[in-house]
């Protein structure tokens, strides 16, 4: 079945309200307006304002909420409807759902999915635009998910919904429309498993979210100039899945990675410490990050493409380390 | 002799139709496709904005809202720099990083219109802090909108103010609408101001659609507040006759709502009342729209011939 991101997001969510009568949604317009983005369009109808409930304007309260939810036996999908305002609700995030398993030795379990949207490109200005996956990425105790293609989206969406940990799981706006093969019947995709998006052998390209969209039709290019980049996209970024990362990285000596977030702190900069901590022997080249640079998200069309990380500067860094570097005979396979 | 002077009904008028004028013609260009990303537009409202701002000076501050057109325009903000903001261009208030939901004019007291619902609350307490430290009679008013009031900033600003009795006065617009969920599905009380004397505040509700009432009753309070009897509360009934942004199709609409609201129109309601109740010549009110319709021209001009910032300008400004 070919159907949009945004559709295979709803149909997970469809899906497994229909599986488990104690999955329940909420946020701001996601009951009668069927959402922001309408992704939970047709979900009140059919689920109920029990099940599908419109929520004031709170962030903090949502996601407190879905704490006390979760804890006390429901399972809770919540949307936060963009990235930027999980700057609102970081207690609740940070201090409430990521520590309290541990903080209780064990004792309470928490469900609960914190349904996001993140990313630039549509002049939404520095407030609506922002990528800050890196900064959750940096709490113990919450997963965090960024499907890249429908497919990935549905799978990822209902193991994170039957998943017992809070997840928090981060939707590109660019990518509503991207279509994509959905199969009919139930499947998941575990959370922490890396996918080899395109096999190769002369550089390792770990690419995020949208950006292994961008990651893949820059390998058209890097072929026909003789570069074959082997392409990885973690999918989920908390667990992070190292071994296939560290894998490919022994096979082509070179690693780049690319995320639409600033470059600095970014999850880029633990992924290559990981593997120059634990692969540095394989290593050829040093290794390559393209990202944002360390900048608020501009409004302006001029500059938000400035900010952008595009295909070019992926072929640029790829030539960097490749070029000249007598890549063919690298290798330690 | 009406208890208005004929400057100050003219002036309320020459506002109102301004910001009008303005957001109709950001309507059409975003339509054409000049005008990127999102555009909240304040059509219905202007009486509130009109009503309030009339009383401040450049020295009070304002904060704003995601709909904040009407606000910056009201506390005497450029039209041109406006534009050429939402344009993108290298000549708006500022230099195309923030667009339409962030326009900026310190000079003017606008502390900036804001993309977080309820994050100019706690910033009007600061601006509250400097004003009583100053010990000049200014006033502060952050602008927000009913649903605003369901977010923590709200009540922690409001009680924070009351608390520390700063010159403050809480300008809530109740529109009816918060994106597309209607006020009773968000709200449990029926009043907004019901929520002020929660935190001992005196709180007043007012016809937000009459530019005169907003005028008369805000004047009051603001004096008061200059005074130091501040903070207030002010909730200004309205209604939203646009979609929550441009581009929204509406489909939580009742059908008729929107016509039925339009016959409450605060701007053609205050032409005929000034016509008919103060004497104001026609004449008057048209060479008012003329003159806003060939100041908007110019600022449609002077955005459309501005450069875009260059693409390296993104590196700027990040810290002072
Ligand atoms: C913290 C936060 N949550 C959600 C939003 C998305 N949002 C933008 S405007 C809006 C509704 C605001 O309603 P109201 O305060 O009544 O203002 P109005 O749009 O009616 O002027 C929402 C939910 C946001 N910008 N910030
Ligand atoms: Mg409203």
């Amino acid at each position: 079945m070919l159907i949009r991101y945004n559709k295979a997001i709803n149909s997970a969510l469809k899906e497994e309200m229909q599986k488990d009568p104690t999955v329940f949604i909420a946020g701001e317009d996601v009951a009668n307006a069927g959402g922001s983005f309408g992704i939970t369009r047709g979900l009140l109808d059919e689920f109920g304002p029990e099940r599908v409930i419109d929520t004031p304007i709170s962030e903090s309260a949502i996601v407190g909420m879905a704490v006390g939810a979760s804890s006390t036996g429901l399972r809770p999908v919540i949307e936060i409807m963009f990235m930027d305002f999980i700057a609102v609700c970081f207690d609740p995030i940070i201090n409430q759902a990521a520590k309290m398993r541990y903080m209780s030795g064990g004792q309470m379990t928490l469900p609960l999915v914190i349904r996001t949207q993140s990313g630039a490109g549509v002049n939404a200005g520095p407030q609506h635009s922002q990528s800050l996956e890196a900064l959750l990425f940096h709490i113990p105790g919450i997963k965090v998910v960024m499907p890249s293609n429908p497919y990935d989206a549905k799978g990822l969406l209902k193991a994170s919904i039957r998943d017992n940990n809070p997840v928090v799981f981060i939707e590109n706006k660019a990518l509503y429309g991207m279509k994509g093969e959905v199969p009919e019947e139930d499947y998941t995709i575990p959370l922490g498993e890396a996918k080899i998006v395109k096999e190769g052998k002369d550089v390792t390209i770990v690419a995020l979210g949208q950006m292994v969209n961008k990651a893949m039709a820059a390998a058209q290019t890097l072929e026909n100039n003789g570069i074959s980049p082997e392409i990885i996209d973690p999918r989920t970024i908390s667990p992070l899945d190292t071994e296939t990362i560290k894998q490919s990285v022994k096979k082509t000596g070179r690693l780049i990675i690319v995320h639409e977030a600033v470059k600095i702190g970014g999850v880029g900069a633990e992924i290559a410490a990981m593997v120059q901590e634990e692969v540095f022997d394989y290593l050829d080249a040093p290794i390559q990050r393209v990202a944002a640079p360390f900048t608020p998200v501009p409004y302006s069309k001029p500059l938000e493409n400035y900010y952008l990380p595009n295909e070019n500067d992926i072929i640029q860094a790829v030539n960097k380390i490749c070029v000249g570097r007598q890549f063919s005979i690298a290798g330690h396979s | 002799m009406s208890q208005f002077s004929n400057d100050t009904l003219l002036s309320l008028y020459q506002t109102m139709v301004k910001i009008r004028g303005f957001e109709e013609r950001v309507s059409s260009l975003f339509a054409d496709g000049l005008i990127p990303g999102f555009l909240h537009l304040y059509i219905g409202q202007e009486a509130v904005a009109s009503g309030i701002c009339e009383s401040l000076s450049k020295e009070d501050y304002i904060t704003s809202t995601h709909r904040g057109h009407g606000h910056c325009i009201a506390k005497g903000a450029d039209v041109k720099k406006m534009m050429a903001e939402l344009f993108g261009k290298e000549t708006g208030y500022c230099k195309g990083k923030g667009g339409s939901m962030h326009v900026v004019d310190v000079d003017l007291g606008i502390l900036g219109a804001n993309g977080i619902v309820g994050a100019g609350m706690p910033i009007a307490v600061g601006a509250g802090i400097t004003a009583k430290t100053n010990n000049d009679g200014q006033v502060v008013i952050p602008f927000f909108g009913e649903g605003a009031t369901g977010i923590g900033y709200f009540h922690e600003a409001v009680n924070m103010a009351a608390v520390l009795k700063l010159p403050i006065i809480f300008v809530c617009e109740s529109n009816q609408y918060a994106e597309f969920t209607p006020r009773e599905t968000h709200l449990p009380v029926k009043t907004i101001v019901e929520r002020g004397a929660a935190y001992g505040i005196q709180s007043y509700l007012i016809n937000g659609n009459d530019v005169l009432e907003v005028y008369q009753t805000m004047k009051t309070i603001i004096n008061r507040t200059r005074n130091g009897e501040g903070p207030f509360l002010v909730e200004c009934v309205t209604n939203r006759w646009s979609g929550h942004f441009e581009g929204d199709p509406q489909r939580y609409r009742p059908e008729g709502e929107i016509d039925e609201w339009k016959k409450n129109d605060p701007i053609k309601n205050f032409r005929s009342l000034l016509l008919s109740e103060y004497h104001i010549q026609e004449s008057s009110l048209l060479s008012i729209e003329e003159a806003i319709r060939s100041e908007l021209d110019d600022a449609e001009k002077f955005s459309r011939e501005s450069p875009l910032p260059d693409e390296l300008s993104t590196l700027e400004d990040v810290y002072a």
